[in-house]
């Protein structure tokens, strides 16, 4: 089995966000990045494809700036097989960007390439499934469960209120969701074998795309909030002010 | 030239889902009195409620009926709304686990960018400006579509539905649609156990973290939610990972991301990841053990306390106010 693996190199989940002087960017400056966590989930899905069908290749994609490095790196000590990085700075537009891996997977003869659901910088969740429909292939998005038999997918997906089950067959494109796997950490062993490991560095050019930055602002503050009382006689209050001041009840 | 609006209505089980009359609100506000808004309908036949849609805003209805379209169809619904693009202003889909799954497929048949998860919509000089929230709310992005249609997802509880109008009607078109292959096929919608409010489309939504202690103890959080009315009942990644709680109902960085008019966090101390997922709510409510507990920061009214002891009151409470009613 032929997997490509899609990951992003996004700011670590608990880091404090500053906007730069730009007004239109983060400020990259001392700040933690970490491979995006749902991307994770696709890292594991295709090491545990790969070693349950005894064969294949295993091959992890990012479309970043040099420092992307270091998060293919991460997916290579996981197990993954070899990287390539398409050296770019990236777009706000993400058809651009899928434009840009879909050419560079085209012709990869992959049996599944797949995605984290969303990556959680830009939260734009659309490059998978447009990937797939420039490559038209099948789709399935935010896969939380996985059975592939014989050719034939069977993915179940959340939907509000329900679980969607879709089928579909090899060659496909699935986003990964969390509950799919507990992704496993790179052992010391991986880690220094992923330094062994082929990295392929390639520039691309990304087009202008439809979408422009105009600028990024801090949300509006909460007002500091109070407290209400202690302990359970607190309660008649909090719920006079739900209902007189907030409004809500 | 006026704007024409296309809003991508969602149904399921063969009704209109009420997330839909808030993108029709949306669609109504970019469109303004001269625009014309359509609301096209997927279905093997016209969704129940469908024909309602003019009484929220729409000024069309336009129906893609097909056998296939009982059940979402990513090839066939994306086919569908990418024929019916051309001369429109914007297309507007509602953020849920199907717009966010159908959005992306049209835009890359489109060839056009795509403003996902939007909160706010604006039409300047004949060009759609978007607001987004990113890096899970810490940041808020401002974006212009500069091609049309602009493509936009719109986040659930963030457009106030009008209120109906059933003065304002409007017609029910059949729509063509198109020859699609059908790559994907969605076989069967799983109820889950209990029928459960999602914590996205709920108006009220009360969490539990690890200060409940025990998984057995959002039971208190259920009869806290019953007492309400049409609130979900969340969880923050902590209890989630601790297996208590399903994913589904995760609240944070790597949950879901909610905007409800009431968030109450039971025993949730306020990590960043949670924060992230429910800044947004309209008022928040914290009730925790620990007075220097982050939550309380954002929280518009706090309770410190044991929550085993004010959890029952506050059910107690807001059943009297409820049966006032």
């Amino acid at each position: 089995m032929k997997i490509a693996v899609c990951l992003k190199r996004v700011p670590d989940t608990v880091a404090k966000i500053t906007i730069g002087a730009d007004r239109k960017s983060i400020d990259e400056t001392g700040l933690k990045f970490v491979p995006n966590p749902y991307d994770e989930f696709a890292v594991e899905e295709a090491l545990a494809l790969k070693e349950k069908a005894g064969a294949g290749e295993t091959v992890v994609y990012a479309l970043g700036t040099d420092a992307a490095q270091e998060t293919l790196r991460t997916a290579l000590a996981m197990g993954i097989d070899r990287a390539v990085l398409l050296q770019s700075p990236g777009s706000p537009d993400g058809l651009e960007v899928a434009k840009a891996i879909a050419a560079e997977l085209q012709d990869g003869g992959h049996d599944l390439i797949l995605f984290g659901k969303l990556a959680v910088d830009d939260y734009n969740q659309q490059v998978g499934p447009m990937v797939a429909e420039l490559l038209g292939r099948a789709c399935v998005t935010s896969v939380a469960h996985l059975k592939i038999a014989d050719g034939a997918i069977e993915a179940e997906r959340e939907i509000e209120g329900g679980i969607e089950v879709v089928t579909c067959r090899l060659p496909a494109v699935l986003t990964c969701d969390k509950g799919l796997n507990n992704p496993r950490l790179p052992s010391l062993k991986g880690i220094m074998a992923a330094k062994k490991k082929p990295f392929e560095t390639k520039p691309v050019a990304l087009g202008a795309g439809s979408i422009e930055v105009l600028g990024l602002e801090y949300p509006p503050e909460r007002q500091a909030g109070r407290i209400v009382g202690e302990g359970p006689d607190a309660v008649p209050e909090l719920i006079r002010l739900l209902r007189t001041e907030a409004r809500v009840l | 030239m006026a704007p024409r609006i296309l809003a991508v209505i969602e149904a399921r089980d063969g009704a209109v889902r009420k997330i839909s009359h808030e993108l029709l609100a949306a669609a109504r506000e970019l469109a303004g009195p001269s625009g014309a808004v359509d609301a096209l309908v997927f279905g093997a036949a016209l969704p129940s409620g469908a024909d309602a849609l003019p009484a929220f805003g729409a000024d069309r209805v336009l129906s893609a009926a097909h056998p296939d379209f009982a059940r979402y169809n990513p090839d066939g619904f994306s086919a569908t709304v990418a024929s019916l693009g051309a001369g429109r202003t914007a297309i507007l889909f509602a953020a849920t686990a199907t717009g966010k799954d159908l959005a992306p497929r049209v835009a890359a048949r489109l060839g056009l960018g795509l403003a996902s998860d939007v909160t706010g919509l604006a039409l300047v000089d004949g060009a759609v400006i978007a607001t987004r929230p990113v890096y899970a709310g810490r940041a808020i992005q401002k974006v212009r579509l500069r091609a049309s249609p602009a493509l936009v997802s719109v986040r659930p509880n963030t457009f106030q539905p009008r209120a109906r109008d059933d003065a304002r009607t409007g017609g029910v078109e059949p729509v063509s649609v198109p020859a699609f292959e059908a790559r994907v096929r969605v076989t069967t919608v799983k109820a889950p156990e209990k029928a459960a409010l999602d914590v996205t489309e709920a108006s009220i939504v009360v969490s539990g973290g690890r200060g409940l202690k025990d998984p057995a103890n959002f039971k208190l959080l259920e009869e806290l939610a019953d007492a309400l009315g049409n609130t979900a009942v969340g969880a923050s990644r902590a209890v989630v990972d601790a297996g208590w709680r399903d994913h589904a109902a995760q609240v944070g960085q790597t949950g879901k991301t909610v905007s409800p008019g009431l968030y109450i966090a039971v025993g949730i101390s306020g990590a960043i990841q949670h924060l992230a997922g429910m800044r947004t709510a309209k008022t928040i409510v914290a009730i925790n053990r620990d007075k220097d507990a982050p939550i309380f920061k954002i929280a518009d009214y706090g309770i410190v306390g044991d929550l085993f002891e004010v959890l029952p009151r506050l059910t107690e409470e807001i059943r009297k106010v409820r049966s006032e009613k």
